[in-house]
């Protein structure tokens, strides 16, 4: 269960904004995560605390195909991101990197900066606990899901592998 | 099916493929740069893959942070050397190199018919050579050095019918500003958008190369165009491998069509801080900037230079301005040196530079100071994407660029040049 307040953004909330191209050779995701969100707001790194969720209306991370776009979201300690929509590289790079993402438009109306939100990830409810509501987040397409399920990509492509070098093997 | 269908279809060795669904891909060209290229390369380690798939279709390109803009982009670029020459991968560095998308399909890497991830969002570009092409993050980008596939859902194509024959100075530049002002950055989300109509049939190779890399600007999977007599010219002499070409099967496989009469345009400026935000020349002339860029992955190509030549030669850039005239690889550098640009930039008062993404990523060579303005070739102005949160970029066209670089204020190329 993921508990937390709201930080809340617009629309189209892009790469730059996430995470400046200047700070791409950085590894770390705590370091990255001080400098989240400082193009458009200087004191979000300072500001949110550890399993906070980011609330934005729609296209959340168009722009560039940096992976550390959510991997600075997670190093700011932002437990989810519940968004009306998000861009598509970047909700590839979540999937990859594990940081949750919640297509919730009445969440996203109903939600103001502050309000604390509880989200379930196995059923997809995000509840807004200050307003007394509840909502049903869009369920991630079954393949995503299974993809998740299975560890993500990469462990499902080192199981493949590793298979496949037995049937190989002496 | 579209075009676009049919690439994913013979990507699958499936017969067909359906709008939604989720299919695993063969691909033709892997790539990433120096940006993302390393994030890759982790992953291939933790895979513990002993080497790529098909190491002559896995492209590094050294362009972001090229040259060396510090020590940190020097050391990675010199770890991504290293673990290319070790896996035997095309590793794109200084010597007869450039930007990845304008380098790409000049050396004949990506064609007609191919599918082709990249760890860079704008690797929609080769859309312009009827290519399904595709940016990713550097995980995907691994999975795909490393299988040789990877997952994609089946994107549905949208028609964008270009009618009527270009005004003077309009650009394949202006046409998709026009179309994102019109469906805004998110209008295309997810979709393929196909570009069509006599105006795409009359485009350059160049200029279709401009539309289809902004297509991720509407948040589009890829923009492509249907290759056609042009793209096979382009192609003859660069291609090592035999290609095919697709064309969509009839008007009703698309989602849906749009249309626009592009007879009266204007050239088009994107004002700050998005590439939606569009107006006319006409409706922005009195804003005065301090720096011009003219290069990068979106125009950074011979006939950008060509156009930007055009204006600037013979002329003075206005001594408050900064010009920065960036070819997009040492083949456009040669070129250009060859047709006289160079030296019409540079006796102009421009600045010439070596091929680099640097000022449009806010990387180095033009990065703004607080309260500073750029009218750029490149394809974003987000909020302090070439330096300071507090400085502002106007996307346009290179002739607009290089109009704008002598009045010191958005200007029409034709205010400037008589003919």
């Amino acid at each position: 269960m993921i508990r937390g307040k709201v930080h809340k953004f617009g629309k189209n909330i892009d790469t730059d904004a996430i995470i400046a191209a200047k700070y791409a050779n950085i590894t770390d995701p705590l370091e990255l995560g001080k400098h989240c969100m400082e193009n458009i707001d200087t004191d979000f790194g300072k500001r949110v605390g550890k399993g906070d969720i980011i609330v934005a209306t729609t296209n959340f991370g168009c722009g560039s195909s940096r992976e550390i776009a959510p991997v600075t979201i997670k190093g700011a300690g932002v437990a989810a991101v519940v968004a009306k929509s998000f861009a598509r590289i970047f909700f590839r790079n979540a999937i990859n990197t594990g940081l949750p993402l919640l297509e919730c438009e009445e969440a996203v109306d109903a939600s103001d900066p502050g309000d604390t939100l509880e989200i379930d990830l196995a059923t997809g409810t995000v509840r807004n606990i200050t307003k007394g509501l509840a909502f049903s987040a869009v369920p991630y397409p079954e393949f995503v899901t299974e993809l998740i399920t299975a560890g993500g990509l990469v462990e499902s492509v080192m199981k493949k592998m590793s298979k496949e070098d037995k049937k190989s093997g002496p | 099916m579209t075009l676009a269908e049919k690439i994913l279809s013979a990507h699958t060795g499936r017969e067909s493929v359906k709008v939604g669904e989720f299919v695993n891909v063969k691909v033709d060209m892997v790539m990433a740069s120096d940006l993302t290229a390393h994030i890759a390369a982790d992953q291939f380690e933790k895979m513990g893959a002993k080497r790529p798939f098909d190491p002559q279709k896995v492209v590094f390109v050294m362009d972001h942070f090229f040259p060396n803009k510090d020590v940190a982009a020097a050391e990675q670029i010199k770890r991504l050397r290293e673990f290319a020459k070790k896996h035997g991968l095309l590793f794109v560095e200084a010597v007869d190199g450039g930007i990845e998308h304008v380098y790409l399909p000049e050396k004949g890497l990506v064609l007609p018919g191919d599918v082709v991830v990249g760890a860079d969002s704008h690797t929609c570009t080769y859309g312009a050579l009827g290519a399904f092409a595709t940016g990713m993050g550097s995980t995907d980008i691994a999975v795909a050095m490393v299988t040789g596939e990877i997952w994609m859902k089946v994107p549905p194509t949208i028609k964008f019918d270009y009618k009527g024959k270009l005004p003077a100075w309009v650009t394949g530049k202006d046409l998709i500003l026009y179309t994102i002002g019109r469906i805004t950055v998110d209008g295309a989300l997810y979709a393929a958008m196909e570009f069509a109509g006599e105006a795409i049939e009359e485009l350059s190779m160049d200029s279709r190369f401009t539309m289809a890399n902004m297509a991720v600007e509407a948040g589009a999977k890829t923009g492509i165009v249907a290759a056609d007599e042009k793209t096979k010219s382009y192609v003859a002499g660069r291609a090592t491998r035999p290609y095919k070409v697709y064309t969509t099967d009839s008007e009703a496989d698309y989602a849906s069509i749009v249309e626009y009469d592009v007879s009266k345009l204007e050239p088009q400026v994107a004002v700050p801080h998005s590439p939606d935000n569009v107006r006319s020349i006409s409706e922005v002339s009195d804003i005065k900037v301090d720096q011009v860029v003219i290069g990068s992955c979106t125009n950074g190509r011979l006939e950008d230079f060509e156009y930007a030549a055009r204006v600037l030669r013979g002329k003075r850039v206005h001594p408050d301005i900064r010009c920065i005239v960036i070819p997009g690889s040492q083949e456009v550098y040669l070129a250009a040196l060859r047709a006289g640009f160079i030296e019409a930039f540079v006796k102009a008062g421009a600045v010439v530079g070596p091929p680099t993404c640097g000022p449009c990523v806010g990387g180095h060579m033009g990065i703004l100071a607080a309260g500073e303005r750029c009218a750029s070739t490149t394809n974003r102005n987000f909020i302090g994407r070439m330096g300071s949160p507090r400085s502002e970029i106007y996307l346009v066209n290179p002739a607009v660029a290089a109009a704008s670089a002598i009045t010191g204020r958005l200007t029409d190329p034709k205010e400037v040049v008589d003919r």
